[in-house]
C-alpha cells in the first residue's frame, strides 16, 4: 500500500488527498473485514461506524461536503444509533454462533464472492473511467447550492415521493413495533399487594454496598460479611463472560469466611420465589 | 485521486458486504452488511459524479441515503417483532414458512 501511495502521490493529484484516500481505504476495508468476521454484534456496529466515518471523509476528498455531513448525521448519528438501540433490546448476549449450519455455506459464499468480484472488476475494467473533472465551485463552496438546485428542479418529483416514503416508513415502524396489551395494566394497589405477598417486600440490595468496590457486578456484603448474591442483577451474573467475574468477586468478598450459600442468582422482583429464605437486604436481619 | 480509485474501493466494500450477508446468521449483522453495500454504492456514485463534473451522482447518493434510512427503520421494526415472537435474532430460527 505504501508503494501505491507513493505512486499516487507522485501524480499530478495533491499529495494530501492521496494519502488520506489510501489510509482511509485501508482502514475502511479492514473495518469491513472485521465486521463480517467478529462474532459479537456490538463489535460489528462499532466497526460499521468506523467504515461510515471514513466514508464521510472520503466524500470530502471527492468534493461532496454536503454528502459528508449527511453521512455523519444520518448514518453515523441516526442509523447506527438505531442499530445500537435494537441491539441492546434484542440482547447483547445474542452472540452469533460462527458454526456453519448449512453444509458448505462458507465455501459457496466465498466462491460467489469471488465470482462477484471478478464480474465487477471485469465490468469496471472494461468501462472507461476518465480522470476527475477540473475542480469547480460545484465541489467546494457551491456544493450545497448546486445540489439544492438539482433537487428542486430536475429531481423535484422523486424528492416529493421521498416524503411519502418516509411517512410510510414511520407508520410501518409504529405499526410493527406496537404491541397490543393482552392483560389489563396492574394498578398501584395490585402491585403493592404483590410486593407484600412476595418474598421481598423491601427493595433488593444494591450491588457493592459495604463491599470493597461498588461495581455493578460486585455483590453487596451482608452484616456478617457474607456476600449477597441477590444484589447482583441476574442479567449481569447470567452473562457468559461475567459469570466467572461474579463468582470470583463472590469468593473475594467472602474472603476467609466459609463458603457462602451457593444458591443461584434469583430474578429480582416482588414475586421472586426465595427458596433459601435468606434475607439479604443489606442492613436488615442477618441470614441464619 | 482519480474516480477509478473510488470505484475500486466501492467494489471491494460491496463484495465484503455481500459476503457478510451470505455468511452471517444474526439478522442485525445482516442488516449492517446491507448498509455497508449501500454505502459502497454511494461511494461509487460520488466517484462517478466527480468524473463527470456534475452533482447528479451526489443527488442520487442522497436519495439512496434516504431510502436506506427508511429501510433500516422498517427492517429493525420487523426484527423487533420477530424477536418478540421467537426470542431470537438468528435468521435460522425464522423458518416457519420453510416446511
Amino acid at each position: 500500500m505504501t508503494a501505491a501511495a507513493v505512486l499516487a502521490a507522485s501524480s499530478a493529484e495533491s499529495t494530501t488527498t492521496s494519502v488520506v484516500f489510501w489510509v482511509l481505504a485501508v482502514v475502511s476495508v479492514g473495518a469491513a473485514l472485521g465486521m463480517i468476521l467478529s462474532p459479537r454484534a456490538v463489535h460489528c456496529a462499532v466497526l460499521l461506524a468506523v467504515v461510515m466515518l471514513s466514508f464521510a471523509v472520503l466524500y470530502l476528498t471527492a468534493g461532496a461536503p454536503f454528502l459528508a455531513a449527511v453521512q455523519i448525521i444520518v448514518y453515523t448519528g441516526a442509523v447506527l444509533m438505531l442499530f445500537l438501540f435494537v441491539l441492546m433490546i434484542v440482547g447483547v448476549s445474542a452472540a452469533d454462533s460462527l458454526r456453519e449450519t448449512i453444509r458448505g455455506q462458507r465455501l459457496w459464499a466465498g466462491l460467489a464472492a469471488i465470482a462477484l468480484l471478478v464480474l465487477l472488476a471485469l465490468t469496471i475494467g472494461h468501462a472507461t473511467i476518465g480522470p476527475a473533472a477540473p475542480a469547480s465551485l460545484r465541489y467546494g463552496a457551491g456544493n450545497v447550492k448546486s445540489i439544492a438546485v438539482l433537487i428542486f428542479t430536475r429531481y423535484f418529483f422523486p424528492f416529493e415521493v421521498t416524503s411519502a416514503l418516509l411517512i410510510t416508513a414511520a407508520l410501518g415502524a409504529m405499526v410493527l413495533a406496537h404491541r397490543e396489551r393482552l392483560t389489563p395494566k396492574p394498578t398501584q394497589r395490585e402491585l403493592s399487594r404483590l410486593r407484600i405477598a412476595g418474598a421481598h417486600p423491601t427493595p433488593l440490595p444494591g450491588p457493592g454496598t459495604y463491599a470493597r468496590h461498588n461495581a455493578v457486578d460486585f455483590p453487596a456484603l451482608l452484616p456478617d460479611g457474607s456476600p449477597a448474591e441477590l444484589s447482583v442483577s441476574p442479567i449481569i451474573s447470567g452473562r457468559p463472560g461475567a459469570r466467572e467475574a461474579v463468582s470470583e468477586a463472590l469468593r473475594e468478598a467472602a474472603g476467609a469466611l466459609p463458603a457462602g450459600p451457593g444458591s443461584p442468582a434469583h430474578p429480582p422482583g416482588p414475586v421472586a420465589p426465595d427458596g433459601e429464605g435468606t434475607d439479604s437486604s443489606g442492613q436488615e436481619a442477618p441470614p441464619s | 485521486m482519480s474516480p477509478g480509485h473510488y470505484v475500486a474501493l466501492a467494489v471491494i466494500l460491496f463484495v465484503i458486504g455481500a459476503v457478510g450477508v451470505l455468511v452471517r446468521r444474526n439478522a442485525l449483522v445482516i442488516f449492517m452488511c446491507i448498509e455497508l453495500m449501500l454505502n459502497a454504492v454511494n461511494l461509487a456514485f460520488v466517484g462517478f459524479a466527480r468524473m463527470h463534473g456534475q452533482v447528479d451522482g451526489q443527488v442520487a447518493a442522497f436519495f439512496v441515503m434516504v431510502v436506506a434510512a427508511a429501510e433500516v427503520v422498517v427492517g429493525l421494526a420487523i426484527l423487533m417483532a420477530i424477536f418478540r415472537a421467537r426470542r431470537s435474532a438468528s435468521v435460522d430460527d425464522a423458518n416457519l414458512l420453510k416446511y
